[in-house]
């Protein structure tokens, strides 16, 4: 009875690991091709995409994943790390009992619902004050920082309660202030945590889909500020998908190859941050 | 917030793997079921004229799906539904194969703010516009802002035939914003007085403003009688012999009764 309950949980645990695989060889078997048909340099670093012509250049979409996720983090991570630290450390019970849930909340509420405000809120009023056509990179950035808030929050929160008590008694005892005790003692101390977080952020960031095709204006060219608007990869497959056959179809696949180079080098990083100990 | 999601997990996978097997499962034709995919653009027309037809034929069962217009044209390839939708000026050679039967025609009007001053655009000058030859609107006689181009992205039927009628070979201005659906391709020109950009007629509303091109307004009279020229057929592609109960539902789109529901929505009749 043992064993059998044994592989049954085994069997279990293979079924994820076999998709994955699944979705591996298919993106991998029409991906590839085309890759190797356009050139892998031509195709990675080519700046010209112009499917229905035969040309596959994808780095305008490298950039504009690599850029809108750096904007989302150039806001988010502050201010999660800024809030984890908060509710970690100095809010009062009840507020904690209300922010935090609040900030869980955001986690649940769909990509569509924060694409939307952004169309409709968001890029009006970035075109108005700052100029461009507000479907942009800093909209995307903004829509992004605060859809990866609720993960940042609760990791770095975590990882922050973990701190054992008596550093921050020995700092305080030691005549350091709150500042200083945070700033040399919890910190250092939470670092590799927080990075966790922040890293599996940056991973929802570069995976997000919808609410980035709705607020970032899908250009094909390389954007020249955080003004201009920019297409990232996901969106590049999600926008052309339901149009490509043939050729297109497949450097569309071979997007997916990129993203999941993409993903999988985030993923490693997280990994050597989370085990490492300072 | 780690283990929690490692327990979601597999119960999201499983869900999906599920998900997929149903709408496989639902897909496939049995008995007298018919079903049509592709162009989005004449998808919320096929519903309409689907629920028209099983409230008036009992036992009858018509399924519509999206997909595009190329998906219309594979699918009707390999047999996955009985009639590919397609919105193109012209088939590509790889539907050589199929046979295909207007059931509709759908004008392009070019669409801007309703704040814009410019009525008008010649052939020439729309040209110019979507190909960023011109790129501020001082020049057609507007306010000094930049032209801001929105399209719909590269393989939409209805970007193909714009391509070819207004751009005739060139190609689209470089730094133009993509949107993946006529009606956000309006939402996108209707928020931004700077925009222009291209729209199925029946989706104009007073949210934009329609722009004449050469001098003719986008109306359906006008393209029916074919005064002005922004328009494209939509297709339905078939493969082979139709089965009767394809064949009566072809027949029932083509009637005088559906093609007026077409008309009152929007389009154009196809005789």
């Amino acid at each position: 009875m043992d064993r059998w309950i044994a592989r049954l949980l085994f069997l279990a645990a293979c079924s994820s690991t076999a998709v994955l695989a699944a979705i591996a060889i298919f993106i991998f078997k029409e991906g590839v091709p085309i890759m190797a048909r356009s050139g892998l340099g031509n195709f990675l670093f080519g700046t010209t995409w112009a499917p229905l012509a035969g040309q596959f250049g994808i780095l305008p979409f490298i950039v504009g994943s690599l850029l809108v996720t750096a904007g989302a983090l150039a806001l988010g991570v502050p201010l999660g790390v800024a809030c984890a630290f908060y509710l970690a450390e100095f809010a009062p019970r009840q507020w904690v009992s209300v922010l935090k849930p609040a900030i869980e909340l955001l986690a649940g509420i769909p990509s569509v619902v924060y694409g939307f405000m952004g169309v409709m809120w968001l890029a009006p009023l970035i075109r108005r004050h700052l100029g461009g056509p507000g479907l942009s990179i800093l909209a995307a950035s903004c829509v992004l920082a605060i859809m990866i808030l609720p993960t940042i929050v609760g990791v770095s929160v975590d990882s922050i309660q973990a701190i054992s008590r008596r550093y921050k008694e020995g700092a305080l005892a030691l005549g350091a202030t709150d500042w200083q005790t945070l700033w040399r003692v919890q910190w250092p101390a939470a670092r590799s945590g927080i990075l966790a977080g922040v890293i599996l952020g940056m991973g929802r960031a570069v995976g997000e889909t919808m609410a980035v095709i709705m607020v970032s204006g899908n250009a094909t060219q390389i954007p020249n500020s955080i003004l201009d608007s920019a297409r990232t990869l996901t969106a590049n497959i999600a926008i052309e998908m339901g149009y490509a056959v043939g050729e297109h179809r497949q450097a569309l696949f071979a997007t997916g190859v990129v993203l999941f180079f993409f993903i999988m080098i985030l993923n490693a990083i997280a990994l050597r941050v989370a085990r490492r100990r300072f | 917030m780690k283990t929690r999601s490692k327990g979601t997990m597999p119960v999201c996978t499983s869900l999906a793997v599920l998900g997929l097997l149903l709408g496989s499962g639902c897909s496939r034709s049995t008995g007298r079921s018919v079903t049509l995919a592709g162009s989005t653009a004449f998808q919320p027309f096929a519903e309409k004229l689907a629920e028209r037809y099983m409230a008036t034929h009992a036992g009858a069962r018509v399924n519509v799906q999206g997909g595009g217009s190329a998906v219309g044209i594979q699918s009707a390839l390999s047999g996955a539904a009985e009639i590919g939708m397609a919105d193109l000026l012209q088939l590509p050679d790889e539907a050589k194969a199929l046979s295909a039967t207007i059931v509709a025609r759908d004008g392009i009007a070019i669409v801007v703010h309703p704040k814009n001053p410019v009525v008008a655009l010649s052939a020439e000058q729309a040209r110019a516009v979507f190909s960023g030859k011109t790129a501020n609107w001082k020049v057609l006689g507007g306010p000094d802002a930049a032209i801001r181009v929105i399209s719909r992205e590269e393989g939409s039927g209805t970007r193909r035939s714009f391509d070819k009628l207004v751009l005739a070979g060139e190609a689209l201005a470089a730094g133009s914003l993509f949107q993946n659906s006529n009606g956000t391709v309006r939402e996108a020109v209707a928020s931004d007085a700077a925009a222009v950009g291209y729209v199925s007629v029946g989706l104009v509303n007073k949210r934009v403003k329609a722009l004449k091109y050469n001098g003719v307004d986008p109306t359906n009279a006008d393209v029916a009688n074919g005064t002005y020229p922004l328009a494209r057929p939509i297709f339905f592609l078939t493969r082979g012999a139709l089965a009767p109960h394809v064949q009566e539902f072809v027949d029932y789109v083509l009637s005088p009764e559906a093609q007026g529901i077409l008309e009152h929505e929007g389009l154009i009749r196809a005789k």
